[in-house]
């Protein structure tokens, strides 16, 4: 029964055993034993222009489909190209596994050519890694490298191998049981502390239910908006928690944090109850911690015991499993209530609903004027009924996106929270669209960012992933300037693009994809259908926007959550 | 080490860790990253061989952040604080004093109440060998700054938890209560 398998044999037959459909990677000499057998596998291989795509494409693909996404690197810079996206999938909680070469036993620590000690430079971006020295251990790793990234606080796990290792033999097993004696994740809540919450939630008279990424890891969307509907919560959905809750409910107040809506924000400001669930505390969200939510008691669940008492005391604390944890909360609400309403809370939601009347996301779009990203964002979701994955890179773009676009599922919004990422959208859209093939995956993305990554465009053509991307080219490197213009008096030191910037139509086509440019508003919805309407190969559309937009409501970094400013000339 | 241990608030931590490379590196890196800092950390194996047992001693005002950090990491198994009392603390220093032979028989008289034995026996010097709880080895040293302290070493602190139903242990549970 026993079979003789080369390292990288079993390497490959591993990964086939974890269901991996795809890996995006780029072969190197010392992964190249890996190759060989690649080549027969039924495993799709995308090869990638530069490794830190690989890992934001395993990342895009991790979202979208809720699966591991697996990336390949070699050793030395294929491992250090990496790091950003671990970086990125660590903070954000993406479950990725990276396997990288490395050179052989014997060469390590010699200063061998493309070495680098990618263990060590993994290890604080990596929720575990290891380095195999022994071929017998690949079936184990791989299996606990899978159940690491996806169990618990999911987040990306790096497999090391040296060259050696995996061109020695061994007797093909499948993994026997896993042997972890530190690491027990907590799925069900405490009974007792789901009880005090659920008690303190039933008492309260202005309580808001602050969602984060943890909903959409544990695919509890469904789940969150029960609870929601049960307890009579409105509902934040931060950053990462977008569509954890459809934007269209009547509960949702949409995101909250330093460009997130007056409503949002204040209601969290003013509530007297955080019903805080897979969410952190992040600075994005809370402004000065000291001024954040001054009255509001704090009801903390995490699956991430260290989450809690971070940031913010909780009053009751409760680790578990998003899911399940809102299955028991919404149990014990139930039986609470019995026969009975929740609390119809009528003078919160009043003042909320009066919030939301008065403090209106707004801008203007002039038939004559440049175009507005906002506009672009908004024609997008009229024209596709807002049926997308919409995925962005980082800065003014990114927020318009979250800002504008009604997300009314969980994975239809990929974008790159923690580490803001700039680059991130078209590898991550690349990697969508190959984990959700049948899906429309469309990228917001800046001009600034489309130049870190554009390269991996080529990848999306030759391997026919048709991503639509859409760059909202304002000519600068917008966020940064929006700083500048108001904190360091208007000097733009460093963020002019404007005459720089290359044709993106004619590098789009240059790299295999349709491309297209829309100039005046008149032109956006056209322009959007003729990108639409193309499906054999990947689209960039270039709309050339408004150069001084700026990105409101903003609470200016380190300020109190209770100046929200709307429009620039309140920051005067 | 310049720090005299009595004056700074001091936590002793054990962490029992899976035995497996590039364990210590994980732990002293959690540390780092999370901006607490280390004062001694003493490594060595446990009755049951799968695993090690580290007692960190770290500087800072509370330690349940950085307890929940090292919980995170996948080879740690276990992690307790040990609150003043609660646990038996020896450390090992080997100290070099100067001691000419005039004052080399007063030198031995002061260790022979701490229970230090002479070593290493120079010219000028001696090396005693003096263990027992952090006040021990201070309060010894305290003693012996007047005559010169040329050299020491210290081994970090080790701990072990009281059996609660121990004579110290009860009292030790009486004075948090």
């Amino acid at each position: 029964m026993s079979e003789t398998l080369t390292g990288a044999e079993a390497l490959i037959r591993a990964l086939e055993h974890e269901g991996v459909e795809v890996i995006f990677g780029m072969p190197g000499g010392a992964i190249l034993p890996a190759y060989d057998p690649l080549y027969d596998s039924p495993i799709r291989h995308v090869l990638v222009r530069h490794e830190q795509g690989a890992g934001h494409m395993a990342s895009g693909y991790a979202h979208a489909t809720g699966r591991v996404g697996t990336c390949v690197a070699t050793s030395g810079p294929g491992a250090t190209n990496l790091i950003t996206a671990l970086q990125d999938a660590y903070m954000d909680s993406i479950p990725v596994v990276a396997i990288t070469g490395q050179v052989a036993r014997t060469s390590i620590g010699m200063d061998a050519f493309q070495e680098a000690h990618t263990w060590g430079i993994s290890m604080p971006v990596t929720k575990h890694n290891y380095l195999v020295t022994d071929v017998d251990e690949i079936p184990d790793v791989i299996r606990e490298a899978f159940h690491l990234a996806a169990t618990g606080r999911p987040g990306p796990v790096l497999v090391d191998i040296p060259k050696d290792v995996l061109n020695e033999t061994l007797q093909w097993h499948k993994p026997g049981e896993l042997n972890l004696p530190g690491y027990k994740p907590s799925v069900k809540g405490h009974p007792k502390q789901v009880q005090a919450a659920i008690d303190m939630i039933h008492a309260s008279e202005r309580p808001v239910l602050y969602a984060g990424g943890g909903i959409i890891r544990a695919n509890a969307a469904d789940r969150l908006r029960r609870f929601a509907e049960v307890a009579n919560l409105p509902t934040v959905t931060t950053l990462m928690g977008r569509g954890a809750i459809p934007d269209s409910h009547p509960l949702a107040l949409g995101m909250p944090g330093m460009h997130g809506n007056y409503t949002a924000i204040t209601a969290m400001q003013k509530s007297d109850l955080l019903v805080t669930i897979g969410a952190r505390f992040d600075d994005r969200v809370t402004g000065k911690v000291d001024a954040f939510a001054p009255d509001a008691k704090v009801i903390h669940v995490d699956v991430d015991p260290a989450e809690i008492g971070k940031v913010r005391n909780a009053d009751v604390p409760i680790v578990g499993d998003a899911a399940a944890v809102l299955e028991q909360l919404t149990f014990a609400m139930e039986h609470l209530l019995g026969a009975n309403p929740a609390p119809p809370r009528t003078e919160w939601f009043a003042t909320i609903a009066e919030w939301q009347r008065t403090h209106p996301l707004q801008y203007e779009q002039d038939p004559d004027g440049p175009i507005q990203q906002q506009y672009v964002i908004q024609e997008l979701h009229r024209i596709t009924h807002g049926d997308a994955v919409v995925v962005a890179g980082v800065g003014q773009h990114q927020m318009w996106a979250s800002q504008y676009w009604g997300f009314e599922r969980p994975r239809t919004w990929i974008n790159s929270g923690g580490l803001g990422t700039m680059g991130y959208a078209i590898p991550a859209a690349i990697g969508a669209k190959a984990g959700a093939p049948d899906q429309l995956v469309v990228a917001f993305d800046g001009d600034g960012c489309f130049q870190m990554t554009m390269q991996e465009l080529v990848t999306a053509s030759v391997e026919q992933i048709p991503v639509k991307i859409f760059v909202l080219n304002n000519g600068w490197l917008g966020m940064v300037k929006q700083w500048q213009r108001l904190f360091y008096n208007e000097r733009y030191s460093a963020t002019d693009l404007t005459g720089t910037n290359p044709d993106f139509v004619g590098l789009a086509e240059a790299m295999g994809c349709a491309g297209f440019r829309a100039e005046r508003p008149d032109e956006v919805a056209p322009t959007i259908e003729k990108a639409l309407a193309i499906n054999d190969r990947p689209v960039v559309v270039e709309f050339r926007c408004d150069p001084d937009a700026m990105v409101f409501p903003m609470v200016p970094a380190g300020g109190s959550n209770d100046d929200v400013v709307m429009r620039p000339e309140d920051l005067a | 080490m310049s720090t005299p241990y009595k004056n700074i608030t001091q936590h002793v931590i054990t962490v029992m860790v899976e035995d497996k490379p590039g364990v210590l590196a994980r732990i002293s890196s959690m540390f780092a990253r999370r901006g607490f800092n280390i004062h001694s950390l003493a490594v060595g194996p446990t009755v049951d061989p799968q695993l090690s047992r580290m007692t960190v001693v770290a500087d800072g005002p509370e330690m349940e952040q950085i307890i929940k950090q090292l919980y995170k990491l996948v080879n740690t198994v276990k992690v307790t604080e040990h609150r003043p009392g609660q646990a038996v603390e020896r450390e090992i220093m080997l100290v070099r004093i100067n001691a000419d032979s005039k004052r080399r028989g007063e030198i031995l008289d002061a260790a022979g109440i701490f229970n230090a034995q002479a070593v290493d026996v120079g010219a000028t010097t001696i090396t005693f060998e003096v263990s027992g709880d952090p006040g021990h080895l201070a309060d010894f040293l305290e003693l012996m700054r007047p005559y010169g302290i040329v050299d020491l070493v210290k081994s970090g602190r080790i701990a072990l938890a009281r059996d609660p139903k121990s004579r110290n242990g009860r009292r030790a549970e009486l004075r948090s209560a």
